[in-house]
């Protein structure tokens, strides 16, 4: 069957509670499993070790929410949209919600190369005293240079906006901040709690926006 | 206690800091979740090891489902959490908790461990530890929950009898709900604990070790133990189901990888081939078959219930299920074009199961696993695991041809009588089986040999034997790795202090207990996984327990000897397992006992049970012993 055969669809969907433990790889797994549960005939690439046709536009580091996650995917039958998504509603796993579902090209480029960044919530637990003066010091910095994975680099020139938010319900501190997100160049939320100088278990981080 | 409010607002603050969170949160797919309060009577279910392990135990999740199928019970689970959870949790003084509810394991009316291998003990009184419940159970009061454990590993549950109420021998599927029951008109009678424990001790396959005591002659040899209670059996008939209930099919659907992810259904009970060595096939005795029909179905509605993209059929020998044949065939039609890997463990060494795997369309990757055991026609006559070299030659070069490129052989050495020139033969036939494949397909082909050391372990024929030493295993080690430093032959094998350790807990009385505590003490745990096992600590503790280690694993027994396992009866008669060793050191092999009663002892013991429950799935042949004779000719 060629690949124009296939149905292709993009489903954006939340990624909350237990689920914000589960990794890039095991997201793959749980999507291919619903689809399974779901009855609905997922495609499989040829070869050796068929791999199903999953395509999700960005990573979502662990531990992180997501309200705005999309991905790709791709049937080998001709459905309806709506029967899709009522199949696929009921057998989601806890933690992903449907929010929507839409018909793309087959022809459309891979959402990886489309994005450019994404925006994240971060809720600060224990409410640092110089806050403002700390996000200036990251805003005015010329370069931030950083370390992960053993590999130097600089954070400041991914950091799009960093901005203070109305603080939550319960009195604790929010920021906004928007990262570029493209091939080896994405910015990574828990990067900025550090560059705060807090530890990671002091913030609680929704990814909110993904930017084409 | 902690609320399970309480436990998430300092879970929220560890979780990001650990790996593999998901291991600690709960909320699965498929999970049993009800109403804390209204529900009568709670039991945590413990795999005393991470959940990526523990999620893979069958015999848990058959409990939980059989327990959460009760309104008035509601089964939860409970892993250990690996080393750097456990600095977190010990330092914000949280307590070990259930996944479900994320309450406390001391609110729990019942705390069920599985013990299936001995190197899960010091990781039960870690668990214990954490969930700041007392380690013995004298020490543990109405307020406390039961300690109950079960496995395969409980078929010598004597290491263990200070820490644990009550040990269930044999099958649990029936016996828990008993368990349960017994559990809730204690409660509602408002009696002491010692109650609780002397009506457990009532039940069919329960064994509550604080109401026996054991005696010892001045030399250390284990004598005798005796009945403190009229409750408490001698022995202590294990529990078995007639019938093996209808498998489970919702399966708990974990948020990360996990050892084994996919439907484990279980084909078949027990062995009948009498392998000498193996403990699995004495205890787990009859065979009991589960239809076709009903593997298909629940293998059906388990797909749909977890979307897996993996099944195992398992048993201990897949061959010898009657309609393996028709099973295959069946499920190879069923679920065609799915994309479903499909594992069936545990063939025999003949080109039948090259035929089955292969229209099981089974993957390639993982090569094609035999396990012949010994390398000489004589050592298997020795262990009763006939076999042809020539045919295992044979084949291993159907298997290359027909497209795995590795096979995985699997051998123990330590056997009885065992010779360095039997452990040559090993490294020969590994060589062999390879030159059957370099002719096949050329330079691709590939053995990896794993290499076990053999530990004689209680209720099999060769629990007289002695343990070959450290030096034994290390001198036919050393030979193997020299011999098969081989390119295209991978070579893994077991550290003598591994086997070491399996070996004083699988052999050990009471006193073993003493080193056991100790040495969690001293920080042994985890004591399966290579980067954490202590053997010094282990050694240390021996030490100060005055106890002899070598007494236990290097010690020939005498026929007449009485064992500390003895009182635990696996239904096989000592009588039959001492004929079967005495059969062993002539040599003489034992056929299989499917055609042909061998009168191990499981018939008499489970007589009623199984006229209770006719029909197919028993695979013991008809005995006519002379007095059903003499009924069936006065009936005539």
């Amino acid at each position: 069957m060629s690949e124009n055969r296939f149905l292709r669809f993009r489903a954006t969907f939340a990624k909350t509670a237990a689920m914000r433990y589960t990794g890039h790889l095991d997201l793959h797994r749980a999507w291919e499993r619903a689809f399974r549960r779901a009855g609905l005939p997922l495609a499989y690439s040829q070869g050796f070790h068929p791999q199903p046709k999953i395509n999700l536009a960005a990573a979502l580091p662990l531990g992180i929410t997501s309200e705005c996650e999309v991905g790709d995917f791709w049937l080998e039958q001709d459905l309806p949209l709506e029967t899709i998504a009522t199949a696929l509603e009921a057998a989601l796993p806890p933690g992903i919600r449907l929010l929507k579902i839409e018909s793309v090209a087959p022809s459309a480029p891979a959402l990886q190369t489309q994005l450019r960044a994404a925006e994240y919530e971060i809720t600060l637990l224990d409410s640092p005293a110089d806050l403002d003066a700390k996000i200036g010091d990251i805003l005015q910095a010329s370069s931030l240079p950083r370390q992960r994975r053993g590999r130097d680099y600089d954070l400041r020139p991914l950091i799009e906006a960093l901005e203070r938010l109305a603080d939550d319900a319960e009195g604790r501190p929010r920021l906004l901040a928007r990262l570029t997100a493209r091939e080896a160049a994405t910015g990574r939320p828990e990067e900025i709690v550090a560059a705060l100088g807090l530890p990671i278990e002091a913030a609680r981080i929704r990814r909110v926006r993904l930017i084409f | 206690m902690l609320t399970p409010a309480e436990i998430d607002s300092r879970l929220e603050r560890i979780l990001p800091t650990v790996q593999k969170p998901g291991r600690y949160t709960g909320g699965e797919l498929n999970q049993a979740f009800k109403d804390w309060d209204a529900v009568e009577t709670h039991v945590a279910l413990v795999f005393p090891d991470i959940y990526d392990l523990g999620m893979s135990n069958l015999g848990l999740a058959i409990l939980y489902d059989l327990l959460n199928q009760r309104e008035d019970v509601w089964a939860e689970r409970a892993y250990l959490p690996w080393v750097d959870m456990e600095a977190a949790m010990r330092a914000a003084r949280l307590p070990l908790y259930s996944l479900e509810s994320h309450h406390p394991l001391a609110a729990f009316d019942i705390v069920g461990v599985s013990l299936p291998y001995e190197s899960l003990y010091t990781n039960l009184l870690n668990a214990l530890d954490l969930a700041g419940i007392p380690l013995f159970s004298e020490q543990r009061n109405e307020s406390h929950p039961l300690i109950v454990a079960g496995g395969q590993a409980c078929f010598n549950p004597e290491p263990m009898h200070p820490f644990v109420d009550a040990f269930v021998i044999g099958e649990g599927e029936e016996v828990i709900g008993e368990i349960v029951d017994v559990y809730q008109a204690w409660r509602r009678s408002g009696q002491a604990r010692a109650a609780l424990l002397r009506a457990l001790a009532r039940l069919t396959g329960v064994y509550v070790p604080s109401l026996y005591e054991v005696h010892y002659r001045q030399d250390g040899v284990f004598t005798s133990i005796e009945s403190l209670a009229e409750e408490a059996a001698l022995p202590v008939i294990k529990r078995i189901v007639a019938k093996l209930p209808p498998p489970p099919t919702r399966f708990i659907v974990p948020y990360i990888e996990t050892v084994h992810n996919r439907i484990p259904i279980e084909i078949m009970r027990g062995c009948t081939r009498g392998c000498r060595f193996c403990h699995a096939g004495m205890v787990n005795r009859p065979v009991r078959e589960r239809p076709v029909a009903e593997i298909v179905s629940a293998l059906q509605a388990a797909l749909r219930a977890t979307g897996y993209e993996e099944i195992g059929l398992l048993s201990l020998s897949s061959s010898d299920y009657t309609h393996i044949v028709e099973l295959v065939r069946n499920i190879g039609e069923t679920f065609a074009n799915r994309h479903l890997g499909v594992s069936l463990p545990s063939l025999r060494i003949e080109s039948f199961s090259v035929d089955l795997m292969e229209a099981l369309r089974a993957s390639r990757r993982g090569g094609f696993t035999l396990a012949p055991e010994a390398a000489t026609e004589q050592m298997r006559a020795i262990i009763n695991k006939p076999l042809q070299t020539r045919q295992l030659l044979d084949t291993a070069r159907e298997i290359y041809a027909r497209g795995w490129p590795t096979i995985k052989l699997y051998f123990m050495i330590g056997h009885p009588s065992e010779t360095l020139a039997d452990v040559q033969a090993i490294a020969d036939l590994c060589k062999d089986v390879l030159a059957q494949g370099r002719q096949t397909i050329g330079k691709r082909a590939s053995v990896h040999a794993g290499i076990s050391t053999f530990v004689p372990k209680p209720h099999t024929p060769f629990q007289w034997a002695a343990c070959d030493t450290p030096e034994q295993i290390r001198t036919k080690q050393a030979l193997l790795k020299r011999e098969l430093a081989v390119r295209n032959i991978e070579l893994k094998w077991t550290k003598p202090e591994d086997t070491l350790l399996e070996a004083w807990l699988s052999r050990g009385d009471r006193r073993m207990s003493a080193v056991i505590l100790r040495a969690w003490q001293l920080g042994a745990k985890f004591d399966a996984w290579q980067d954490q096992f202590n053997f010094a600590a282990w050694e240390q503790a021996f030490a100060e327990s005055g106890l002899e280690a070598a007494f236990y694993t290097h010690r020939p027994r005498l026929p007449d000897e009485t064992f500390p396992w003895d009182h635990i009866s696996t239904g096989v008669r000592k009588k039959y397992l001492l004929e079967e060793y005495r059969r062993s050191q002539r040599g003489e092999l034992r056929g299989d006992c499917r055609a042909q009663c061998m009168a191990c002892g499981i018939l008499p013991v489970f007589a009623s049970l199984r006229r209770a429950n006719p029909g197919e799935g028993w695979k013991c042949p008809e005995v006519r012993s002379p007095a059903t004779d003499r009924q069936g000719k006065a009936n005539g």
